[in-house]
């Protein structure tokens, strides 16, 4: 129980670091929203009156005139409760909240189905490869997926662009997430194009994202394999593919599993990119739209958000741990 | 200590100390490390003198022409860019920012991890909870959005911004395996006997801890050269670097903003990335081929062995 205590406390403890980074970054840097805010809202070549400005800066929690320990103090509360303040990039005043609850759709969708799809086919593949040492697929496996694993996400999507997206003979479009003609709703065409046009941006992640869990997988694998209890089960006579899933996969995937959680920092800046290049309106894009029109609320959002998401995940896999093994139960 | 990876094994490298030479001859004997050598040797020529590889009229990359957009040719070998620019001699060029960032950032990351990892392993109680904690909230951060929002404060292009924020962001993951390996090292005698003899505890930690970490924080630094090439060419791509300044990413970011996919030059918007993904691959295999010789277990079996095993 103690273990699982000690998790939550990490929990809010990494929550709280990240909003209060999300606090200090722009008050300690250059370039101070305030004036950002100014030349956004006088680019429409209307005036913006003191007190116009003042309410908007208000919303975003910005106070200049304010001590900085009641500033904060509020954020936190403000961040807490849900009041996230209002977008002054492109969709000015549109609540953050609203926005991107419209994006968040459609990034679980594609990241996360092909996040759990990457990782259970990583993590199958590299159980197979490290069984079967030096067989013919271990022979390939590696090098294959070293290389793989460090191909740059947007190259990989330009590069599926490029073959399957351009030109005469292209057969997947390479942008947005429907066809734009079509009217949402729950028919054959509509969910046709949804799924046509995720492929492209599924296939990039899947490929760049597969390869890092393939080899901790496999070597995972081949540790557990010296133990003395593979030896055991095996000197028993229990079936090898008990033994390859039951014992010896068992034990391996642990370390794979919390690894799966920390790697999934990596994947979704893998996913910003992604986005950006198929213009695949998620949350990874709205981050870059919202960075490039310095969108301060929402980009602070955004980044709360993705360290929630990836805090929720750490959090599932050290449930899982806990339930999986028997060691972490009893160490406390 | 909490650790967020509570069975995740620390790599068990051999802390027995080899004859000088060994590492060298493993290296040698490793072809995922000869084919990753070979790489990084290419690109640190071409580093040191882009001129060499470049065909003399295209001297100066930055040279504006008056053929945009052209297919590759025999004058300009990859085409040319939206300003007529030579793309083979940009891509040339290039090498040597992309090459900085990786090895610089890599570095600095790398030192970073030692210095935390190995001082709240020697130091221990509170140090050690304390450096732990701070560990493990940065692995756990999403750091290319956090990167984003630290480029876009501090403002874009700057290449020192660059380099200080991916070394903030990449050394996490290190320390926590430079801490493993140096508490597995703690009470070991031939650190015991130095004690003995009275030496400081910064002479301890740099004569006879370190030595015996090499092969972890070689491979330490592979990883996070090759986190920077990845990270750095993404933020550039994305209009987060300069954009007068040549290197891969800058590169893309204006193939991408002249469309150089829909006007059919696919030698311009993927020869930068190729060269990215060229040197990630050398970082990536060397790492690998380092995780092998330090950890015998994992090396490709001979047949005769494989056979009996399966």
């Amino acid at each position: 129980m103690r273990y699982l205590l000690r998790r939550l406390g990490f929990f809010v403890l990494t929550l709280w670091a990240a909003m209060t980074l999300n606090f200090f970054i722009p008050r300690l840097m250059p370039g101070s929203p305030e004036e950002a805010l100014r030349e956004r809202l006088s680019k429409g070549g209307s005036v913006v009156t003191a007190e116009q400005l003042r309410t908007v800066l208000a919303e975003f929690g910005f106070q200049p005139d304010k001590n900085i320990v009641l500033q904060y103090l509020e954020y936190l509360k403000a961040m807490v409760t849900g009041h996230w303040g209002v977008s002054i990039g492109s969709s000015l005043g549109v609540p953050v909240t609203t926005l991107i609850s419209s994006a968040l759709p459609w990034t679980l969708g594609l990241v996360g189905i092909t996040t759990i799809l990457a990782f259970a086919l990583g993590t199958l593949i590299g159980t197979i490869s490290g069984w079967r040492r030096g067989g013919l697929i271990d022979g390939i496996v590696p090098p294959v997926f070293i290389v793989t694993s460090a191909l740059p996400y947007f190259w990989v999507a330009l590069l599926f662009i490029s073959l399957f997206a351009i030109g005469d003979h292209a057969i997947l479009p390479n942008d947005f997430n429907y066809d734009q003609g079509l009217t949402p709703g729950f028919n054959g065409e509509f969910i046709l194009s949804v799924v046509k046009h995720g492929i492209l941006p599924a296939a990039t992640i899947l490929i760049t994202a597969v390869g890092g869990w393939i080899l901790t997988m496999r070597n995972n694998m081949i540790t557990t394999l010296a133990e003395d209890y593979v030896r055991m089960a095996r000197a028993k006579g229990i079936p090898s593919r008990r033994i390859m899933f039951g014992y010896a996969g068992r034990n391996a995937f642990l370390p794979n599993l919390s690894g799966f959680a920390m790697s999934l920092g990596f994947v979704i800046s893998g996913t910003i990119l992604v986005e950006y290049v198929f213009n695949y309106p998620g949350l990874g894009y709205m981050f870059y739209n919202a960075t490039v029109s310095t969108d301060y609320p929402l980009l602070q959002s955004l980044f709360l958000l993705v360290t929630l998401a990836v805090l929720i995940c750490v959090l599932l896999c050290d449930f899982a741990v806990f339930l999986l093994d028997p060691r972490a139960r009893t160490k406390g | 200590m909490s650790a967020i990876v509570t069975g995740a094994a620390a790599p068990t490298t051999t802390a027995t100390r080899r004859p000088r030479g060994g590492l060298l001859r493993a290296i040698m004997r490793n072809r995922k490390a000869m084919i990753g050598a070979g790489l990084l040797v290419l690109f640190v020529l071409l580093a040191a003198f882009p001129q060499l590889f470049v065909p003399g009229a295209h001297h100066d990359p930055q040279a504006i022409g008056d053929l945009p957009l052209q297919s590759p040719s025999g004058q300009h070998w990859l085409g040319t860019t939206g300003l007529g620019q030579d793309v083979y001699a940009q891509l040339i060029y290039s090498t040597r920012e992309s090459l900085v960032i990786a090895v610089v950032a890599g570095a600095g990351a790398t030192i970073l991890s030692v210095l935390i990892g190995v001082s709240a392993a020697y130091l221990g109680g509170f140090a050690d909870d304390g450096l732990s904690m701070l560990t493990d909230i940065f692995l756990v951060l999403p750091t290319f959005p956090l990167i984003i929002v630290l480029a876009t404060y501090a403002g874009k292009g700057n290449l020192t911004v660059i380099i200080v924020v991916l070394i903030l962001t990449g050394w996490s993951y290190g320390a926590r395996q430079m801490r493993a390996q140096a508490l597995s090292l703690r009470n070991r005698d031939f650190l015991e006997s130095a004690r003995v003899r009275g030496e400081r505890s910064s002479y301890i930690i740099v004569v006879e801890v370190l030595p015996t970490m090499t092969s972890l924080i070689v491979a330490n630094f592979l990883g996070a050269a090759l986190y920077s090439v990845l990270t750095a060419a993404g933020l550039q791509f994305l209009g987060l670097g300069d954009p007068n300044s040549l290197s891969w990413g800058t590169m893309l970011y204006w193939a991408q903003n002249q469309g150089a996919l829909v006007n059919g030059l696919p030698a311009w918007a993927l020869s930068p990335g190729l060269a990215v993904a060229l040197l990630g691959v050398s970082f990536a295999l060397l790492n690998y081929a380092f995780d092998e010789i330090s950890n015998p277990a994992l090396r490709p079996v001979r047949r005769r062995r494989a056979r009996s095993a399966s």
